[in-house]
């Protein structure tokens, strides 16, 4: 196998600064936007003591999923043994880090007291899921960062297995433990169930690689390095293969809970009469997040660079619509505190929870994203994470001109 | 090589004058008290003291004054945690007896708690839940809550009327 | 030994006065305050007993008690407003009847919401009372998200005026204490029941639960009752009759 160089890249382009203007600026507004709503209180978003958790989360649940989805790539060749996606294995530990970064970064500045972040981690709870999130969240950077260390540095390159054997099993863990979240309620229908957990780990392969394609395709042309064919058709079949998983969990899901009669007004809700929850499951999240990107793949159209592009954005956009019915829709539905009765009251119990997106929600949601690629234009351009070439030539030994 | 160990020695002999000269400053301040010397740009703490209720608080000043939050953090826990509802360490004991006579209150310019927070720009934060309004009187006179055996007077001077002078 | 007929009778009588008078001494030992000093413990279990078909449609004396008892003041903003306690109307789907009753925080033996709090500050006392300890509570309204009653409220703004018994900030997470200062206190109920009880409803009766001669128990013991989501098998401290 032909030796990988990698290299920093120049940036000094007036583009790349340009870019990181950009996402300094959204970051800022971020950071303003959490400002602002801790200042006021939480009154000036549109979360509510009935739909408790908002835009915010669902960006830091999406950005968190999509972090250890990330690093699939570098578990493939550290883990699976797999050559051909070794070059690739530097840029994907700094997107896990750079996205759960910035998943993190809204999940903090969201809560009521974010001042008291130090309390978080000084009184735990161990018996609740979101204690041990904490843990396996600040692990999983630690781990990263040593596997990142173990290919960065070349005496060390024989523990590269190792180190990203723990990170594979340390982020199935956290993926776990993110889907466990919902998955341990009891106290709403749309929760309290197992399969919410290994449904994450296979969104997560989802978004992560759509997100690590669309990164690698920015990189390599901004910075003018060959990106071959090779590399991209098989990045791209696994993307394909992640979202027909990830419909087949969704299915499942479904499935089982309209075979349960008591879930029929659950499934009534999403499926069929939710409104804006049932717009965003069929087409957010089944039509564009599914379907259009499997077509756009394993068709014709998924030889073109552009068109596996475009499967990426709708795989992410249709990701972020399944975030919003899940954590959104869920709490909207109201709680089956008293089957059989109508219920009414000053609380909203019996109803559908009303629910709109605040601007100060959006754009801390969007700082987040700020931070995430920020971290990562930031970081390639002062350590060698990026392979100065992904030609054909130079990723396949087997390779033959045609 | 002479001369670089003579500018470190040299260097070091300054630093530690300096340091000196600073510790004794504060030192001094400490003696003399806060009210020393010092030109206003942060108005000085206020302690309007209601001395109908004692002159004592439930430790000597020196302590409250270092260790008052140690107080307020154990009792708030055991308060908590285990509904023990002793009044000596109680915040609303304090609160009581060291709110302003004027607005009732430990907050606000003159009040007892935001004064000296202000003063040490300290953020307080218990008021944001906890109510800094007397709404009755201390439950127990603080002299007579002191477990002191010889409870201490405060440094030098003692009251008179309203303002502590040190 | 030999004892004549007067002492017989003597003894006897005195042993029948005693067994008589001593669980009366009991119930005044139960009933008066733990002083200060004393930690709660789990001799206790406190709860209540709501009787839906006392509890009149219309009436939010429970409500408004809690309000004034707790310092809780409404902003116009029924979303956002914190409502520890809440009248909930329920007609029947099937038969068209309707009936209400007050819902709060039910004060489960296995909470939901104690398990699921990152830092503890959610937590049930050895008296059987859920709170949330405000000093550690760092907002992230995981409880709020698990409780299957939707009992506890965030507070979405800065809070003045706050009772001295009760504080409660911007930024955290709140619910029924069971007025847990007037349980401390030895008033041996809280505002909602006492509020109750005043519009002559007498819905809400509070009491120990793990002693067998209060008033709640005995009507425990006698009538049927049942807790809300019993399914879910959380053991609540609040009961229902009537539902």
């Amino acid at each position: 196998m032909a030796h990988v160089h990698y290299l920093k890249i120049e940036g000094r382009s007036i583009g790349f600064l340009a870019l990181l203007a950009l996402l300094g600026v959204l970051i800022a507004i971020g950071v303003g936007a959490a400002l602002y709503m801790e200042h006021n209180g939480h009154w000036v978003t549109g979360m509510s003591n009935q739909v408790i958790w908002g835009t915010p989360h669902v960006f830091a649940v999406f950005l968190i999923v999509a972090a250890s989805g990330a690093l699939n790539v570098a578990s493939i060749a550290s883990v699976f043994g797999r050559q051909l996606y070794k070059p690739l294995a530097r840029l994907s530990g700094l997107l896990a880090i750079a996205l759960l970064a910035g998943g993190l970064a809204v999940l903090v500045l969201d809560l009521g007291r974010p001042e008291r972040l130090i309390v978080a981690m000084t009184y735990y709870n161990f018996k609740s899921i979101f204690a041990w999130n904490i843990i396996l969240y600040i692990g999983f950077m630690g781990i990263v960062a040593v596997y990142l260390w173990m290919m960065f540095e070349r005496r060390f390159n024989d523990y590269t297995k190792t180190a990203g054997m723990a990170a594979f099993l340390w982020r199935l863990t956290l993926t776990t433990g993110t889907g466990s979240i919902f998955g341990f309620l009891v106290s709403r229908e749309a929760y309290s169930s197992a399969l919410l957990a290994p449904m994450f780990i296979i969104l997560s392969f989802a978004y992560g690689l759509a997100i690590f394609l669309l990164v690698l395709f920015a990189a390599t042309r901004w910075t003018g390095r060959p990106l071959g064919d090779v590399m991209v058709t098989r990045l791209k079949n696994l993307l394909g293969v992640f979202v027909a998983s990830a419909l087949y969990f969704v299915v499942a899901y479904h499935l089982t809970n309209l075979y349960m009669t008591g879930k029929h007004d659950l499934e009534r809700f999403i499926l069929l009469d939710g409104g804006v929850y049932t717009r965003l499951f069929w087409i957010g999240q089944i039509l564009v997040g599914g379907v259009l990107p499997l077509v756009l793949l394993y068709s014709k159209l998924g030889r073109s660079r552009y068109m596996n592009a475009l499967a990426a954005v709708l795989v992410i956009v249709g990701g972020l619509a399944q975030m919003y019915v899940t954590i959104i829709g869920g709490q909207a539905f109201p709680m089956p505190l008293f089957p059989g009765k109508e219920a009414s009251s000053s609380f909203f119990d019996g109803v559908v929870a009303s629910y709109t997106p605040s601007l100060p929600e959006i754009l801390l949601g969007i700082g987040g994203i700020g931070i995430a690629l920020g971290l990562t234009v930031f970081a390639i351009k002062i350590l060698p994470f990026l392979p100065q070439s992904l030609a054909d030539a130079d990723v396949d030994p087997h390779y033959k001109a045609t | 090589m002479r001369t670089l160990n003579l500018q470190r020695i040299l260097a070091s002999l300054v630093l530690a004058t300096g340091l000196a000269m600073a510790s004794s400053a504060s030192l001094a301040h400490e003696k003399e008290g806060i009210e020393s010397g010092l030109s206003g740009r942060v108005p000085m703490p206020v302690h309007n003291a209601n001395t109908d209720k004692g002159d004592e608080c439930v430790q000597p000043e020196e302590v409250m004054r270092r260790d008052h939050m140690k107080f307020i953090l154990h009792q708030r826990d055991k308060t908590m945690h285990e509904g023990i509802r002793t009044t000596q360490y109680s915040l609303k004991n304090c609160v009581d007896c060291h709110a302003d006579a004027k607005t009732g209150s430990v907050l606000g310019k003159e009040g007892f708690c935001e004064s000296c927070h202000a003063y040490a720009a300290i953020k307080l934060d218990c008021f944001e839940c906890h109510s800094a309004v007397r709404e009755a009187a201390a439950v127990t006179p603080p002299s007579a809550a002191r477990n002191l055996v010889s409870p201490q007077k405060m440094a030098g001077v003692p009251v008179k009327g309203k303002k502590h002078e040190h | 030994m030999n004892i004549n007929r007067r002492q017989f009778l003597g003894m006897g009588g005195a042993a029948v006065a005693a067994v008589t008078l001593a669980p009366g001494f009991k119930l005044i030992e139960l009933a008066q305050a733990r002083s200060p000093e004393e930690a709660t413990s789990s001799l206790h279990r406190w709860g209540l007993l709501i009787d839906s078909s006392k509890c009149a449609d219309g009436c939010t004396s429970c409500v408004s008690a809690c309000a004034d008892e707790n310092g809780i003041q409404s902003h116009n903003r029924p979303a956002t407003d914190a409502q520890w306690i809440r009248k909930v109307t329920l007609k029947d789907k099937q038969t068209g009847h309707v009936q209400t009753l007050p819902l709060m925080c039910q004060h489960c033996e296995e909470p939901p919401c104690v398990d699921v709090c990152p830092t503890g500050a959610s937590f049930k006392r050895a008296d059987g009372i859920v709170l949330v300890d405000k000093h550690i509570c760092i907002g992230c309204r995981y409880c709020m998200m698990a409780c299957p009653y939707k009992a506890r409220s965030f507070i979405h703004e800065v809070t003045t005026g706050q009772k001295s018994h009760a504080p409660r900030g911007k930024g955290t997470v709140e619910s029924c204490t069971l007025c847990v200062h007037k349980v401390d206190r030895g008033d041996g109920s809280t505002a909602c029941a006492d509020a109750c009880k005043k519009e002559g409803h007498e819905a809400i009766l509070f009491g120990d639960l793990k002693d067998p001669s209060s008033e709640i128990s005995k009507r425990l013991a006698s009538q049927p009752s049942t807790q809300l989501r019993a399914d879910l098998k959380l053991n609540t401290g609040v009961r229902y009759q009537g539902i």
